[in-house]
């Protein structure tokens, strides 16, 4: 389609004429649980829902999956949210080419219970298996083999795309290639995803060859991800509380496919459930560095190996729905950076020290670099360099004016935040992050917007307080 | 593999057995209202069995999605017909085509039913009459044959979703709390007379669940593959009745129970 007729409806905001902002508390959450902005909530149940659930939507509206990022990205206050978990349909899937086509709103759990028995697996992961296809795409998430496999974006051959005035796109590298380069990674503001194709990867078992190597500072970090370039999943956890000899120790936790048939049947559904909001208190610098200390020595040697089912490997936190509840019902953010090569080495150092000062740290600290596979969205997040990414508690007059020093950091050192896991960036900071964002602006749906996407195109330059 | 169509002249063409000669027996199950919300995830946890199933639903391109979905998540077998299940002249002849396409019936699973408007059926007898048509009269139509089908074999599972709302009239959905009532009393009525033929009949009584039904409403709703898994293992013990979430139970005994003077200036 040519693109004169399908680019004009630029930087314009949806009618703020309210009739009756929701009242009450949110029905939808973002998994930090920070903000919290009260949305009507209207579900997709099938592909052809859209646009018609529009109807009556006079505040914008945003699609969403399973709220799984973390801050305002997946938010609209006073907005509709279009919820597209009922969406979940399988369409078709190719053995041969491993190609599986799927409405977005199934999540990768269910994918995976439909892929494993087959001897398939994901592309790309990320730490949870409960996001939807759509949503993936929409944040162009990336897994523990960036390296090697690139973001999720890299393994999706075409989507559909519906925009409100009810035109359809067939989008792919080749056909409205523009598209799709602004869908992916385009944060659900380019239209409605309906259905998504995605290659799977065959494996013959769901053991994970694991092995687990601790070290102790960057230096040492870097020379064994040198070491070991050529391991298809590398992340590392790593102790951002302690200081001294303890600076910066953590564990590369290394993992392929095992090449040993196995075990091909589907994952039990979680059992444990976060019953309520941790008070206040439950997260302090002491509480951990003990878990900090415990999680270092729980391996007992520098060096160990093990066959370990896929689930623990990837989706360790997922064994316990609802985990946010444990940081209280302030909630949690999380600060994500991708640092270039050039100054990533003392960039982490740098950010390190200062997050180790501020005793605000958590013990859900990830420390991985990202590899050269350029990623396909035009706003994706991924760069070549590190990338680290830390939780957050949300605390009163601390935490934001902590973030804002660190995104400055980041910035300095030419790196750029993850807009799925943020609900703090300036627009100053996004705008300098992410330079491609005026054309993006175009590609947006005059109908769809989010709170993130509000406050960080905001000229005013309104900063989130707390 | 297509997949056939109400139209199919030979439904024993594509029987089955003939496309999975060496699979194991697998439940056959006809499903009355296929794209429901309930229905659909009921659906899903049998199609993961490699069940056998003949799915009827009034929007061909929602029925024509759900088929492929449970095609691919693992049913040996897919049949499909659409029709308007209101139609009750139509009844047996789509009936005998479902259960020839499936060559038996272990399982009827009735999930057709419409919420309907209250506030509009007090003023508007026509979609009162709608209500009760949809969710009483046709059900009756479908399960009479059903039930004799059953009986002459002496053998199936008549599975039917009714609802909480059928244990106590009350001002908010009376119409459609009547028409579930009339349904859970006929069924009543048919497991006393049908049981000892060896058929069970189990009235499904759901509480407010998480479906496009009852989008609108702003309430507490079950998740509804949990309810959908409730479901599945009722029929495979052949109990009678359920209760899902089965907190309804004490709670719908307790509702039967309030005095109707304090009852009747309640605001439920």
């Amino acid at each position: 389609m040519p693109l004169s007729t399908a680019e004009p409806e630029a930087l314009t905001t949806p009618t703020v004429a309210a009739p009756d902002p929701p009242t009450g508390p949110p029905q939808f959450e973002s998994w930090g649980r920070y903000p919290k902005y009260g949305a009507k909530v209207v579900p997709l149940n099938w592909r052809s829902d859209f646009p018609a659930a529009l109807a009556g939507a006079h505040n914008g509206a945003l699609p969403v999956g399973l709220g799984r990022s973390y801050g305002d990205v997946c938010l609209l206050e006073g907005g509709t949210l279009l919820q597209t978990t009922g969406m979940s349909r399988l369409i078709d899937f190719d053995p041969e080419t491993g190609i599986l086509t799927a409405e977005a709103g199934i999540s990768l759990a269910q994918i995976l219970d439909f892929a494993v028995p087959r001897g398939f697996f994901l592309p790309v992961t990320p730490g949870t298996k409960y996001v939807t296809l759509g949503g993936a795409i929409a944040n162009d998430i990336h897994g523990k083999n960036h390296e090697v496999a690139g973001s999720f974006g890299n393994h999706v051959p075409c989507f559909e795309l519906v925009r409100s005035d009810g035109s359809r796109r067939l989008c792919s590298p080749t056909e409205n290639p523009d598209w799709y380069a602004a869908t992916i990674a385009g944060m659900g503001l380019t239209g409605l995803i309906t259905w998504a194709q995605l290659r799977l990867r065959p494996i013959v078992s769901r053991g994970i060859d694991y092995e687990g190597i601790q070290f102790h500072g960057i230096d040492e970090f870097l020379e064994l991800k040198q070491r070991y370039s050529q391991v298809e999943y590398t992340v590392s956890w790593l102790d951002c509380v302690s200081t001294g000899k303890n600076f910066a120790r953590g564990i590369l936790m290394l993992g392929e496919h095992s090449q040993a048939p196995g075990e091909l049947k589907r994952s039990p559904e979680p059992k444990l459930v976060f019953p309520f909001d941790a008070p206040a208190f439950a997260l302090n610098r002491t509480t951990v560095s003990m878990f900090n200390a415990v999680f270092f020595h729980k391996q007992r040697k520098a060096h160990v190996k093990a066959l370990r089912d896929y689930e623990s490997f990837f989706y360790p936190l997922d064994a316990v729905l609802h985990w946010n509840r444990m940081y209280g019902k302030r909630g949690l953010t999380q600060f994500q950076y991708a640092i270039p090569w050039e100054h990533a080495k003392e960039g982490t150092i740098a950010i390190l020290r200062e997050i180790a000062k501020s005793g605000l740290a958590s013990f859900l600290a990830v420390l991985k670099a990202f590899g050269n596979i350029p990623s396909l969205g035009m706003m994706s997040f991924p760069q070549p360099g590190i990338m680290f990414a830390l939780d957050f508690p949300i605390k009163p007059g601390v935490t934001f004016p902590l973030l804002e020093r660190l995104g400055d950091m980041t910035l300095e050192y030419g790196g750029r935040l993850y807009p799925a896991k943020d609900a703090a960036m300036t627009a100053a900071q996004f705008q300098t992050f992410y330079p491609e964002w005026r054309r993006f602006a175009r590609f947006r749906d005059p109908m769809l917007t989010s709170s993130f996407w509000e406050r960080v195109t905001d000229s005013t330059g309104a900063k989130p307080t707390v | 593999m297509s997949i056939p169509s109400a139209l199919d002249p030979q439904p024993s063409a594509t029987s089955p057995a003939s496309l999975t000669p060496n699979a194991k027996i697998t439940k056959k199950i006809l499903v009355l209202g296929a794209t429901s919300g309930i229905a659909e995830a009921t659906c899903r946890i049998w199609a993961a069995q490699g069940a056998q199933l003949f799915l009827v639903a009034r929007n061909a391109e929602k029925l024509a999605a759900v088929a492929a979905d449970l095609k691919l998540r693992g049913a040996a077998y897919v049949g499909t017909a659409v029709a308007d299940l209101d139609d009750t002249g139509k009844h047996a002849e789509l009936l005998a085509h479902a259960v020839n396409s499936l060559t038996g019936m272990d399982i009827a699973y009735l999930a057709y039913g419409i919420l309907g408007d209250q506030a509009r059926g007090e003023q508007d007898f026509e979609h009162a009459a709608q209500i009760l048509h949809s969710n009483f009269v046709a059900p009756v139509s479908l399960l009479t044959w059903l039930a004799n089908f059953c009986v002459q074999r002496r053998s199936g599972v008549l599975a039917v979703l009714s609802s909480v709302a059928g244990e106590r009239g009350r001002k908010s959905n009376y119409l459609y709390g009547s028409s579930k009532a009339g349904l859970t009393a006929f069924l009543a009525g048919l497991r006393n007379r049908i049981d000892r033929e060896g058929v069970t009949v189990l009235t499904i009584k759901p509480g407010p669940v998480n479906t496009a039904m009852t989008a609108h409403m702003n309430i507490k709703k079950a998740d509804v593959n949990k309810v959908a898994a409730a479901i599945v293992k009722a029929i495979d013990a052949k109990k009678d009745n359920l209760y899902v979430p089965g907190i309804f139970q004490p709670i719908m005994f307790i509702i039967r129970n309030i005095p109707e003077r304090i009852f009747k200036k309640l605001n439920l």
